[in-house]
């Protein structure tokens, strides 16, 4: 599947929920149950460090597609990054350099990336972004 | 004290709601609300008076200059300072404590040491270790204890005749610990050392007497007392004031100008290039006279009981530990709960319609301290409730189920 459907895949699941307490559960469920990063990847080179929560994020370059991890020490954020995780990661870099986060505001949680909210998850969408282009260069 | 119910009519914020629920407002340690009283004073100034203060000779100036001054002396009145000339009006308590910090760069050199309290808001930290780097001066620490009270005896051993200057705040912004202010300042002026007070999170809880303290500087944000943002006050002995050299140069502060040379205008304009927050020091006296209406005593013993009421019910949920237990405390509550990240409890309050704050609370030396990344924070004010608290509760136990 490319990004788009993944995105769409992500906006029909969210629209079965009533109400923002099932949203945020099923987000602290996706944050708890997701095996996201490495332990040996959690260096402080990896870390985006949010006023609020910290961000780690990992990427590697399997033939021509990049593969995120990623982990946060706040449960609602790493359940942010588990949705950007499941839409970004194994995908062609262009495709990723191309792709907008507009289906975290259709699935009701545009808050959480926010500027100013400073969890983190702003600089980790940039990071993906410029990981992309760096692996973007490398493969041509 | 006047009844509550009464005093929230006076606050027109108070009855919105958030994501659909009443709101409950409980970060007022980083900015109160504002009444009323205070809203139809800046209304009235930009609708009656608006005009360029000091320099005038219309009406409207006259006007705004009358009353902007009148705010000036009611600040004087309101924390019994000697005279006027010693209030200077600020942006705020950061702007305030960078006037003293630059001001020191002509009087400090290589081995003055400088003391300053592990409870510091970044504020109180940052303009001095600048004004280290400025001057060899060094900054040493004085530290507290678990509960988060200063350990008063290494201050006393921390202080010497290389001593020049104390700084500490009159209350804890994320620990709500009541520092013993008269005895630091009384201690480090038997070694000659100025005391700077920031009094930013103090000025809504305690009125405070700055001639019988004795203290060199004080630091007041009007935001934290129902006053607008932007604005506060600089309070120094004038013979400090007289021996510091200007922050800014521009209008206002000086006496002449010519190219060869320019003098500076006396206190308290020496302080205060440009032109001022004019409504909003209007709207800070105003600030204070509301205050003053409701009493500083009786607000006092009113948050005393709320903050009695929110320990003992916060206390009751499984996992949740206080941080800051001073016997001396003012009503700021910083928790967590084991297992369970700040920032996700304060997210789920927020859906809650309840206001705290999470993080590190600009303090994070003290985070650093508990080896925490941050608390959630409940602060309180004298137009919260009983009420509020146990919707606190609810939702603090709402999201602990949620999270763990």
């Amino acid at each position: 599947m490319d990004i788009k459907e993944i995105q769409e895949d992500i906006i029909a699941e969210f629209s079965m929920f009533d109400d923002w307490m099932q949203r945020y559960e099923y987000m602290i469920e996706l944050g708890k149950s997701l095996p996201l990063i490495e332990e040996t990847y959690k260096t402080d080179d990896n870390i985006i460090k949010g006023c609020q929560s910290k961000v780690w994020v990992h990427a590697e370059l399997e033939t021509d597609k990049l593969v995120f991890t990623a982990d946060s020490d706040a449960i609602i954020t790493k359940g942010i990054i588990a949705i950007l995780i499941r839409a970004f990661s194994n995908q062609k870099p262009k495709d990723i350099i191309e792709a907008d986060t507009l289906f975290i505001d259709k699935i009701g949680l545009k808050e959480h990336l926010s500027p100013t909210r400073a969890n983190g998850l702003v600089s980790m969408i940039k990071q993906l972004k410029l990981y992309a282009v760096a692996y973007q260069t490398q493969l041509k | 004290m006047k009844d509550v119910a009464q005093i929230r009519a006076d606050f027109p914020i108070l009855s919105r709601t958030v994501n659909g629920q009443p709101l409950v407002y409980l970060d007022n340690a980083a900015t109160s609300q504002t009444p009323q009283q205070v809203i139809d004073v800046i209304v009235d100034y930009y609708s009656r008076y608006n005009a360029n203060i000091h320099r005038g000779v219309h009406a409207l100036s006259q006007e705004a200059t009358d009353a902007y001054e009148q705010a000036r002396q009611k600040i004087q009145q309101h924390f019994n300072i000697a005279a006027s000339r010693e209030v200077i009006f600020t942006s705020g308590t950061t702007h305030s404590i960078n006037i003293v910090a630059n001001g020191f760069t002509t009087l400090l050199q290589k081995g003055d040491e400088l003391l300053v309290s592990a409870m510091e808001h970044h504020s109180n930290i940052v303009p001095w270790q600048m004004l280290c780097e400025r001057t060899g001066a060094t900054l040493k620490v004085i530290p507290m204890n678990r509960e988060g009270e200063l350990r008063m005896d290494v201050y006393h051993e921390l202080l010497s005749e290389n001593t020049k200057l104390v700084f500490c705040n009159h209350i804890s912004n994320a620990l709500g610990t009541i520092n013993p202010i008269e005895k630091i300042i009384e201690v480090a002026h038997a070694v000659e050392a100025a005391v700077v007070i920031d009094g930013a999170q103090a000025a809504p809880h305690v009125k405070a007497d700055l001639q019988a303290l004795d203290v060199d500087f004080y630091t007041v944000s009007a935001h934290k007392l129902c006053g607008p943002t932007g604005v506060g006050m600089l309070y120094g002995k004038s013979e400090w004031l007289a021996k510091l050299p200007p922050y800014q140069g521009g209008g206002e502060m000086i006496a002449e100008v010519t190219f060869e040379k320019t003098t500076y205008a006396d206190l308290p304009h020496k302080f205060e290039a440009g032109t001022p927050n004019i409504c909003g020091g209007i709207a800070f006296g105003a600030a204070l006279d509301y205050l003053n209406g409701i009493g500083l005593t009786e607000i006092a013993a009113y948050e005393a009981s709320l903050l009695a009421y929110a320990t003992e019910e916060l206390l009751k949920i499984a996992g949740l530990k206080i941080y800051g237990t001073a016997a001396h405390k003012t009503a700021v509550i910083s928790f967590n709960i084991e297992g369970i990240h700040p920032y996700d409890i304060g997210t789920i309050l927020d859906k809650l319609g309840i206001a705290v704050r999470t993080g590190h609370h600009c303090a994070q030396p003290i985070m650093d301290f508990y080896q925490i990344p941050g608390t959630v924070r409940a602060s309180f004010s004298f137009y919260n409730t009983k009420e509020e608290i146990d919707a606190l509760v609810a939702a603090v136990e709402r999201a602990r189920k949620m999270l763990s």
